[in-house]
């Protein structure tokens, strides 16, 4: 067990060197000051800025670059959604795959462009290589830079900036974060021994004489942004357990490290940009030490097994339903808490086999959406934390909230609140009319307390933009793609707007000089009580779901079944 | 006015960036992945014959009493016909709780102790992917035995059987990440090459 838990450790201790290195680079590209990378980029960026015809010195205010990112949104789904419809008649379709039904490939549109990728299909049976790279692929880039869009913006806002443009802002994300990370990663995970190719899938008569096909494609080019971006959509339909995702434990540190290194580092590019490295430093810390507890509560849960199979067996063995040998119990878990906490939602062992340990870290990172969060928008959900924090603090002691110097006003409050309740709003309701009719709508397959988990747990996925699920649901029907989608769209696009109006009111705020009355926001003290807030506001919305799915079906197990 | 301009550049934005990350990012790697053809083209094993068998990253459903046992799939490996255009992967996604999973584990159990293999964790759970290449080392050095008497081998051959197996196991990422593990086709492959 301890090896097992050593890896993760030090899995954990390369994201953490990482944080500083990436989170410095991303604020020198959103300053827009100079990189080494430059002279290869500038003319790409010219080019574009160019064909787009956007002025990139142009600022936008908070409503227009809201209108751009959902005009831009709206087109790229429209494009992808004719490209999936119209696959049957495309080149670059070897297993002749016909078009998805109207509602999967409508649930396959929104998913991929909120940057969710919950699939209610699976890749190599649905979707043919150019939907692959030029449909899914192409959305994996746009929404995560859209995300990271809306993150630095909103890092702009707090810290008094003009909010930028939000076309030079997804053009700086892919051509100087996104493209050559990928193409670093691509290459990598081709040596490591994930296939790109353009040929259709091998037939091959095994040793037994049996035939057997295995689906193969352009693979490692989408491995890598799928996990980059917090995308998550998988190639092939079981994700990164597919042994040619993710052959080895190699290629898995990298994806997992890829999966995570953004969001870490967006929390030191706002100490940059705020001039505070303290203040980031001390919320990484927080945010650090619950995600450390839930990956250890979920390690320790696979290691010990299921007490029901270990009687069957004779001995403690670890839980390795669902999950792969070459992974094994410890990186599985640490890949499940890292998946549903940074938004990503790619598997690497099926999260409906796990044991109660893991359903419930699973749900209450989706639930809270802070724990390093999506890419970009998480980030900015922090904040929102950190901005109710200073307003409830500053009411208890009778001072004016102040964030940073701008003071917090109805306005804020009530942005800030819209993006808290829209979560519970989105899940809850969703999964409570598909509870109340459990045999025409839900689809649950594992009975009991764990197909309530099922359920919520494909809402809360959906209206976190995750996109993990636990799979044993029966997904792909019409009442699943249509309210996934709406929940999809209301958890993704609400927040946005609420975020960017927050952002750009907190900028054009009047600098309030500092006094010795000042509430700080970057001690010990204010970041024990902001994890406090968001345990109460955040964590305690959703107790009684997780009283009644992972923790009962824990007590079950524990009695015998 | 300003509507229609928006939407232009919202539109020629779609374009531009469409052309870049999803048609020349991924036909370029696409171009530059020919540099190394064997990962590229999904791993490929031929046995000696120069027949392709398998790949070196994917499981196949072995039953003989000649060969090593993979752990149990749900999708048989994808030797289906009714995938064969497409081939699948899969898993049961069964909940800890769920009285099918005991009763199918049972079932399991039962099977290999009478074939007289001790029942570890990665032969009695189905795995991830209904793909998975590799059993653990514990569960490949226990049926050894059965292996051995089946393919008629002395005790030298039983020695030649564990280097066998030590050379088909891939370890851990620098000794520290992952679980190792055997690759049970690579093993098979290294058995018939044996010519016993």
């Amino acid at each position: 067990m301890l090896l097992g838990l050593l890896q993760i450790a030090l899995t954990l201790l390369i994201v953490v060197a990482i944080t500083p290195l990436l989170g410095r680079y991303l604020a020198v590209v959103y300053l827009g000051n100079k990189t080494w990378l430059d002279p290869a980029i500038n003319p790409v960026e010219k080019f574009i800025y160019r064909l787009v015809a956007v002025r990139s010195q142009e600022q936008m205010t908070g409503w227009q670059y809201t209108r751009n990112l959902l005009y831009s949104n709206l087109a790229m789904g429209v494009l992808v959604f004719l490209l999936l419809m119209l696959q049957g008649l495309l080149p670059l379709n070897p297993t002749g795959l016909n078009a998805p039904t109207w509602d999967t490939a409508l649930h396959t549109t929104i998913s991929f462009v909120t940057n969710t990728d919950q699939q209610h299909y699976s890749g190599e049976t649905t979707i043919s290589y150019l939907s692959q790279i030029a449909a899914l692929g192409f959305l994996m880039f746009t929404s995560a830079a859209t995300g990271l869009a809306v993150g630095i913006a909103f890092i702009r806002g707090l810290t008094g900036r003009p909010l930028g443009n939000f076309y030079v802002d997804i053009t700086r994300s892919i051509t100087r974060v996104l493209l050559p990370i990928s193409i670093v990663g691509a290459v990598l995970l081709i040596i490591l021994g994930v296939p790109q190719t353009l040929t259709g899938p091998a037939t091959v008569t095994t040793l037994e004489g049996a035939t057997q096909t295995i689906a193969r494609g352009p693979v490692a080019s989408f491995e890598i942004i799928k996990q980059l971006g917090e995308n998550g959509g998988g190639f092939f339909g079981i994700n990164s357990a597919h042994p040619l995702e993710n052959p080895n434990a190699a290629s898995n540190l990298l994806e997992t490290v890829a999966m995570l290194c953004i969001p870490t580092a967006l929390i030191y590019t706002y100490g940059v940009f705020a001039n505070n490295i303290k203040q980031a430093w001390l919320l990484f810390g927080m945010v650090f030490a619950i995600f450390t507890i839930l990956v250890v509560v979920s390690a320790v849960g696979e290691y010990g097994g299921n007490p029901l199979i270990n009687s069957l067996l004779g001995e403690q063995q670890p839980n390795l339903e669902g999950k792969e040998v070459r992974f094994g119990w410890a990186q599985t878990a640490l890949w499940a808490v890292s998946t549903t906490a940074t938004m990503c939602g790619a598997v690497n062992g099926m999260h409906d086999s796990l044991m109660p340990n893991g359903g419930f870290s699973t749900l209450f990172n989706m639930f809270l959406q802070i724990i390093w969060g999506g890419q970009g928008t998480g980030t900015a959900y922090l904040f929102i934390y950190l901005i109710l924090t200073v307003f409830l603090t500053g009411l208890m002691v009778g001072r004016t909230p102040e964030f940073f110097g701008r003071k917090i006003e109805k306005r804020e409050i009530v942005l800030a609140s819209v993006i808290l309740l829209i979560h519970p709003i989105a899940i809850l309701i969703p999964s409570a009319i598909a509870l109340a009719f459990p045999d025409t709508l839900a689809g649950i397959s594992n009975p009991g307390f764990h197909g309530i988990s099922q359920v919520v747990y494909e809402y809360a996925s959906a209206a976190a933009n995750n996109g993990s699920g636990f799979e044993g649901l029966g997904d792909a029907t019409l009442w699943w793609n249509l309210s996934a989608s709406g929940v999809m769209l209301a958890g993704r696009y609400i927040p946005i707007v609420a975020l960017l109006l927050l952002a750009d009111s907190m900028a054009q705020k009047q600098l309030v000089p500092e006094t010795a009355g000042t509430l700080r926001t970057d001690t010990g003290l204010f970041t024990g009580i902001t994890a406090g807030v968001i345990l109460i506001l955040g964590a305690l919305t959703f107790f009684p779901v997780l009283a009644l799915g992972p923790v009962a079906e824990a007590f079950q197990i524990a009695k015998g079944g | 006015m300003s509507l229609i301009r928006d939407a232009g550049k919202a539109v020629r934005a779609t374009l531009v960036l469409w052309l870049i990350v999803g048609i020349v990012y991924p036909l370029a790697i696409v171009v530059f992945a020919q540099i190394v053809p064997f990962p590229a083209n999904g791993s490929l094993l031929e046995n000696p014959q120069g027949k392709v068998i398998g790949s070196a990253l994917i499981g196949q459903p072995f039953t003989s009493d000649r060969y090593f046992w993979s752990r149990p799939s749900t999708v048989s490996y994808s030797t289906d016909k009714a995938v064969a255009a497409t081939g699948v992967s899969g898993a049961s996604n069964l909940a800890p709780s769920n009285p099918d999973l005991i009763k199918r584990i049972q079932g399991d159990v039962d099977k290999l102790k009478t074939a007289d293999i001790q029942p570890t964790a990665d032969l009695v759970y189905t795995s991830g992917s209904g793909l998975d290449p590799h059993i653990s080392i514990e569960a490949a050095k226990s049926q050894m035995a059965r292996v051995a008497s089946s393919r008629q081998l002395d005790d030298e051959g039983l020695v030649v059987l564990e280097s066998l197996i030590d050379r088909n196991t891939d370890g851990r990422f620098l000794g520290i990440f992952g679980e190792p593990g055997v690759n049970v086709l690579k093993l098979n492959l290294a058995l018939d090459r044996l010519g016993k």
